[in-house]
């Protein structure tokens, strides 16, 4: 049942670029942000209704940082690791995040509560290094800041 | 609105706009990215409140607007026409500021900007930061709320659009642009007139121009901003060139990193549209001209240009051998001319103001003004619009502040990933293309990431190479290969594990790089690498004759050690430790189990400066610990906490 609605989903993304085959990398984007995403279900559908070829699609799928080919988990944690980041303490940041959320870079916990990513700036530099949960920033998070990533959150 | 369909009609709606504001009070609060990172549409909001609870609304208008540049005291606004600039700004200021300055035409002292000796700054222009740009293409952000199209037209916005429309054929806007020696923004300096005139010139019908605003480089924001506070400037640019080229269809190629961006931009492009500014007979010329947006999927290397182009197409943007320019086989391969953001932004002004007043600014091979993004261990954080030629001692000391906590300026990384790090003594460099290209570092887009005595420029330019080795796309083996090779023995000096001869290997290696790789990526990847070698080699030796990283950062060749004359067991090291590395207890003295210690530099952090009792110790063997159980031999009036 909730495959037929993520594939109307996507006939409905698909049908708002007016079925244009150049659009392909736009429609991934917007799936990608909806459904979270790429499934084997959904890639095949817009290879079907684009008359792409699946390895194409696979391609792009894979090249592409926005796009991910795994479920993710309810709640994203983001560690910017960017220059400015970087000579601010970056990794020292993020080695305290693994160290509480207990999973690594691009890793989803086992309970999918939470995603661990890293990016290469996010150009709030200002506030570095910078700490992501949710759309929510912390710039130069104290320890009670990353601990309470999880004690806040379901 | 009705289209617009001459000049007299831009011109009548300009007047009509200014008309409507005049005699009234702007309240300007940045709200970009950065801004909102700290909240401020709640603050624009208790402004919007506050005007209408306090009787204000028909003399004050609150423009919501992107970053004025000083990110490091967002939010922060400027209220018009004194130009009163208040900063670090929280909702809770709303009120006191519409009460007192708004309608007592009071300062607000403690809200004022404070500089270095303790002086209050009233006005913008005179805080330091500010003083000493040039802020031409970059300034207009405070005034344009850019979702609305008025106002970029107030400012006399399209006008350069009108003029190269209705008053000049292509050719003179070409030459317009080829005279100004307008060099191309987004890091390669090519000058923008000859790009230009190799499309007008290439064969065939239909031609496309691009902006890239793919901003890659890590530590640069400059377009990003440019884009979400003022895209009606980046348009009209785009349009006027399409005109120059003979192009009726654009593409802005955009990050989807940058949501604000792309939605601002799209704003602009709908409302473009309706005044008849973009579609068919623009400002009726009989121009035709259209753009469409194509969001970016995350990939460094699409930011090249043949790559992008192929990543419009829908496919993988991968690079390819450029033996016919882009420019004249590029989207479709038909003739398409790309240009960044910050160089489409600066046309209109070209064309308004004339080449003579442009090559005014600026030293002799690079004209005009350049946007930095000012960052890293900098106090003053933000982004700086200064003339080519500016040295960077002006630019990190003067306008940004200098070094904070007093440390040590080490060296400034421009150029983002394809760019060096140049050293103290050069900082008499004046910044532009060919200078920092001679000291083996770019310009780039404009990345500035300031370095102080804690940063390791071993580990910095293994970053660099980390980054470039995932991004690479591995069409073409010197890149693919030699990046990852370079990196392993980076890894290795890093790690404590370098041998005699991985300087000389690492150079070696990147003769290859730079020489054999199909595009631009590679072949400036091992800047970093051979700028670092070149001016801080001694670094390099430190790690691997020494085994010791002077800036103390590189894990493997540092420990951290408590002196017991100096711990007052204070507990907060040993409560704050994420591994439970410390041992000790009430009243005795502290000791760092090594084998434990996962070298995090917490307890460095906590330790409180008044005890600094931990140090960090690189080369040196970590001295016998106190025995575990000593008593702390406590100093008169230090209270235990």
């Amino acid at each position: 049942m909730q495959m037929v609605q993520e594939l109307a989903e996507v006939d409905e993304i698909i049908a708002k670029y007016g079925g244009d085959k150049s659009a392909i990398i736009q429609v991934l984007l917007d799936i990608q942000r909806e459904h979270r995403w790429l499934s084997k279900g959904v890639l095949k559908e817009v290879s079907q209704k684009l008359e792409v070829p699946l390895s194409q699609i696979y391609h792009l799928a894979t090249f592409y940082k926005a796009f991910g080919l795994i479920p993710k988990g309810r709640h994203s944690v983001l560690v910017c690791l960017g220059t400015a980041c970087q000579v601010r303490g970056a990794p020292r940041l993020l080695d305290k995040v693994i160290e509480t959320l207990k999973i690594r870079p691009s890793e989803t916990s086992a309970d999918m509560r939470f995603s661990l990513d890293t990016v290469n700036c996010l150009g709030c530099c200002a506030l570095g290094p910078v700490l992501v949960v949710d759309e929510e920033y912390h710039g130069k998070p104290s320890t009670k800041e990353i601990q309470e990533i999880t004690t806040a959150r379901e | 609105m009705p289209r617009l369909k001459s000049a007299t009609d831009l011109e009548r709606l300009k007047q009509e706009i200014l008309a409507r504001v005049d005699g009234k009070r702007i309240v300007s609060i940045t709200n970009g990215t950065d801004g909102k990172t700290r909240h401020s549409e709640a603050v624009v909001q208790a402004f919007i409140d506050e005007v209408e609870k306090q009787g204000l609304a028909d003399k004050v208008i609150v423009k919501s607007t992107g970053c004025h540049g000083f990110c490091e005291k967002e939010p922060s606004t400027v209220i018009f026409p004194e130009e009163i600039c208040y900063v670090s700004l929280k909702p809770e200021d709303a009120p006191e500021i519409v009460s007192a300055t708004l309608i007592e035409n009071k300062i607000v002292d403690h809200l004022l900007y404070v500089d270095d000796d303790g002086n209050k700054i009233v006005h913008e222009s005179e805080i330091p930061f500010y003083k000493y740009q040039s802020r031409i293409v970059f300034g207009n952000n405070r005034l344009i709320d850019p979702k609305n199209i008025e106002d970029y037209i107030a400012l006399g916005g399209y006008t350069a659009l009108a003029r190269a429309l209705l008053e000049m054929t292509p050719e003179q806007v070409l030459e317009e642009v080829k005279r100004a020696n307008l060099r191309g923004r987004g890091g390669g300096g090519f000058p923008a007139g000859i790009k230009w005139e190799t499309t007008r010139n290439a064969p065939g019908e239909i031609k496309y121009v691009i902006v890239n605003a793919d901003e890659g480089d890590p530590g640069a924001y400059m377009d990003r901003s440019l884009l979400e506070g003022n895209p009606h400037s980046v348009l009209e640019g785009l349009i006027i060139g399409a005109y120059a080229i003979g192009s009726h269809q654009g593409f802005i190629y955009v990050r989807q990193e940058y949501p604000i961006a792309v939605q601002n931009l799209s704003v602009a492009l709908e409302e473009a549209r309706r005044y008849g500014l973009l579609g068919p007979d623009i400002f009726g010329s009989g121009f035709d001209f259209d753009v469409k947006v194509h969001r970016g999927a995350g990939a460094f290397v699409s930011g090249e240009s043949s790559a992008l182009m192929t990543a419009i197409e829908g496919r993988v943007g991968e690079p390819r051998p450029k033996y016919i320019r882009t420019a004249v086989s590029g989207i479709w391969e038909r003739p398409s001319n790309l240009n960044n953001v910050e160089t489409w932004a600066t046309v209109p002004l070209i064309i308004n103001k004339g080449a003579e007043w442009f090559t005014g600014i600026g030293t002799e091979g690079s004209k005009g003004t350049k946007i930095f993004s000012l960052v890293g261990k900098v106090n003053n954080t933000g982004l700086v619009e200064v003339p080519m030629g500016m040295t960077l001692r002006e630019v990190i000391f003067d306008i940004g502040g200098g070094i904070p906590g007093g440390k040590k300026f080490k060296g400034v990384q421009t150029g983002g990933p394809s760019g060096g790090i140049i050293p103290e003594s050069l900082l008499d460099t004046p910044v532009d293309f060919d200078e920092l290209t001679k000291l083996g570092s770019m310009m780039g887009s404009g990345g500035m990431i300031v370095m102080d005595e804690d940063t390791c420029v071993v580990d910095v330019a293994r970053y660099f190479l980390n980054f470039l080795a995932e991004e690479s796309c591995g069409k073409c083996v010197p890149c693919r290969e030699g990046i990852y090779q370079m990196l392993k023995i980076l890894n290795r000096i890093c790690e404590g594990e370098g041998r005699e001869g991985d300087v000389e290997v690492l150079e070696e290696i990147s003769e290859v790089v730079r020489d054999f790789s199909l595009c631009a990526l590679g072949a400036t990847a091992p800047n970093p690498v051979l700028s670092t070698i070149k001016y801080f080699r001694d670094e390099y030796e430190a790690h691997i004759k020494e085994r010791r990283c002077p800036a103390g950062v590189c894990k493997a060749l540092i420990s951290y050690y408590i002196e017991p004359e100096k711990c007052q067991a204070c507990l907060i090291c040993l409560r704050n430790c994420p591994v439970g590395a410390i041992i000790g207890g009430k009243n005795l003295i502290h000791v760092i189990d090594q084998e434990k210690c996962t070298k995090c530099g917490t307890c460095f952090e906590v330790c409180p400066p008044r005890f600094d009792a931990v140090t960090r110790l690189s080369g040196a063997k970590v001295p016998e610990p106190a025995l575990a159980g000593t008593e702390v031999a406590r100093k008169r009036g230090e209270k235990n906490e």
